[in-house]
């Protein structure tokens, strides 16, 4: 299937990339490409094939109801990107969003 | 004592617990060689002050034992993949959108390693996110292959996304390196640098601190310059972890003790559907190479079917995306990282990730998106899903009648920089070979066994079924032996051209 230029701006919002309007057309055109090439896969009959999502097939282990980790506040915020303006470490910022 | 960057870990170990040789100076002339190497641009960060540190505990933890027990790793130097999360230092994943994060933890393989007595030479490039087959997608920019053509001094790609790693053990400067493999990260790369690769079982290694591409089919493993070494690291990487649910609760074996030379009554299978249209005639012939050996080695050549192996590249290239996308949601600028500022909160992410992504992860991260979008969820991520099954059932069928299969590890030798990176779908390509393993969850090795007409090295696969790392590494061992792989690449970097 062929993705036009304002399916590419919806999915790239939706991923929330910035993509310029220049750079729409050719994302088309590169997306379509890898698009056309995987529908060879409708060649496949799959009708009675139930999804695989995972080969991981073990049951999971039980672990006692207990807390074993935490009291990290300084490590968790220790790489936020703005710096010393996060209340002194305390918090992640972020811009304003409530009006 | 000759030059200390020539031997193997096996040898090193050997020579360690006879103390011929000390970790200080395993490290330091490991540590030399990889700051002599800054050409071939393999590492992301060099950490020669830590390793010195290691190496000279590892060295007093010896001398403690005195002749007692040590780490399966004691005082062996090693990269690691810049994917793997090392505490206090830049861990990068080769994206400009992990500026300067610095873990605060550690991932369990590396623990792990560190814990069996081994010494962190640095970090290791990589493709973005481990999302490429060439190492050309960092935002480090690519990593030049150590092997080049004989009278070319054009620079070649060292395979992806593993290349740094693959390099590093290739140009001698690392012992061995850890690598991750989501479609073939690991093999592609060893095969295009004559080193050995393997990805084990899923499930044999945990994933806990790992920067996540595509979950259900990321594996780490390890790179080494042999079968025995290779053997050995990963029983210190292996095991169960109670931080990964999907890690397996399989004792883990003593793989070294797996390589007997014996593989006399082994049925190895061939499967038909991995002679492509236009593969180089050396590919072939090495496969044939490698039947013969095997055969003369005792055992026994099947033929086999894997009927849906055409669809396995384009299934993976549904799954890894849409997982890809679901998984990288998490840069979004606001608790590690890059950050680039906009006039809303929506703004900002989209101004994060548009600067923070290069070209190919942005790419994948939007057919992933696209895939698991309103409407076309059961067009391609469903269909792919069910794909999966077809494909894994093909080896469960294959593996009632085989012990193994054998195939080539990568269509081609290395290519040069540049060649492919204007064409996805051929730069997937490069995976047709590895990619059926991951979507199975079984595990594979690259094993180099011989040059192509230029010179480079090709490397031959063993696949073997969930969990039957031991046969897969008897049989590597037995092609290594048969194939008496001596090459290196002549150290063209030392000279500064």
């Amino acid at each position: 299937m062929s993705v036009d230029k304002a399916t590419v701006a919806r999915i790239a919002h939706l991923a929330r990339i910035g993509v310029g309007e220049d750079e729409l057309e050719p994302l088309a055109s590169e997306l379509s490409g890898i698009l056309n090439w995987i529908e060879q896969l409708n060649e496949v009959d799959t009708d009675a094939v139930p999804p695989m999502a995972s080969v991981h097939d073990e049951a999971l282990r039980w672990r006692a109801d207990v807390i074993n980790d935490g009291g990290k506040q300084a490590d968790v915020v220790a790489n936020a990107p703005d710096g010393d303006q996060n209340n002194d470490g305390a918090f992640f910022t972020v811009p304003k969003v409530i009006e | 004592m000759a030059d200390l960057t020539e031997i193997g870990i096996a040898e090193a170990r050997d020579l360690l617990a006879k103390g011929e040789i000390s970790s200080v100076d395993l490290t330091a002339a490991h540590s030399a060689a990889t700051a002599a190497a800054q050409p071939l641009n393999a590492m992301v960060t060099e950490t020669p002050e830590l390793a010195k540190e290691m190496a000279a505990a590892s060295d007093a933890r010896r001398s403690q034992a005195d002749g007692g027990e040590v780490g399966a790793l004691e005082g062996i130097p090693l990269a690691i993949k810049d994917l793997f999360c090392t505490n206090g230092i830049l861990t990068t994943a080769g994206s400009h959108i992990l500026d300067g994060f610095k873990p605060a933890y550690e991932s369990t393989i590396t623990d792990k390693l560190w814990n069996a007595g081994a010494v962190m030479l640095g970090k290791t490039n990589l493709d973005e996110f481990a999302m490429g087959s060439s190492n050309e997608t960092s935002y480090h920019g690519p990593v030049n292959n150590p092997w080049r053509v004989k009278g070319d001094d054009r620079n070649l790609v060292p395979g992806g996304s593993s290349g740094g790693s693959a390099a590093a053990v290739a140009g001698r400067f690392a012992m061995g390196a850890t690598a991750t493999d989501t479609g073939g990260s690991i093999r592609q790369p060893a095969a295009f640098t004559g080193t050995v690769g393997c990805k084990p079982t899923y499930g044999r290694c945990s994933r806990w601190g790992v920067v996540a591409f595509a979950s259900s089919l990321d594996q780490a493993g390890p790179i080494t310059r042999s079968v025995r070494d290779n053997a050995i690291m990963l029983g210190a990487m292996a095991g169960y972890d109670p931080k990964d649910s999907t890690s397996s609760q399989h004792d883990v074996p003593d793989f070294e003790a797996a390589l007997t030379g014996d593989v006399r009554g082994l049925k190895i299978g061939v499967p038909k559907e991995y002679v492509l249209d236009g593969m180089p005639g050396e590919i072939e012939a090495l496969w044939q190479q490698g039947i013969g050996w095997l055969k003369d080695a005792g055992a026994e050549i099947v033929d086999i079917s894997l009927p849906h192996t055409k669809y396995a590249l384009p299934a993976y290239y549904i799954i890894a995306p849409a997982e890809a996308s679901s998984n990288l949601a998490r840069y979004d600028g606001v608790r590690f990282g890059l950050r680039v500022e906009g006039k809303d909160l929506t703004e900002m992410y989209e101004n994060t990730r548009a600067a923070g992504f290069g070209a190919e992860v942005r790419r994948r991260v939007l057919i992933g998106t696209y895939v698991l979008s309103a409407g076309y969820y059961d067009a391609y991520y469903l269909k792919a899903q069910k794909v999966r099954r077809l494909i894994t059932q093909d080896f469960r069928d294959a593996y009632e009648t085989v012990d193994a299969i054998l195939t080539p590890s990568a269509p081609s030798a290395a290519f040069a920089i540049g060649e492919k990176s204007d064409d996805p779908i051929s730069m997937y390509l490069n995976d047709v070979f590895t990619v059926p393993a991951n979507l199975a969850g079984h595990p594979g090795i690259s094993v180099p066994a011989g040059l192509s007409k230029e010179g480079l090295p090709l490397g031959l696969q063993v696949l073997a079924p969930a969990f039957d790392e031991e046969t897969m590494y008897r049989i590597a061992g037995v092609l290594e032996a048969a194939a008496g792989f001596t090459a290196e690449p002549e150290k063209w970097w030392r000279s500064g051209s």
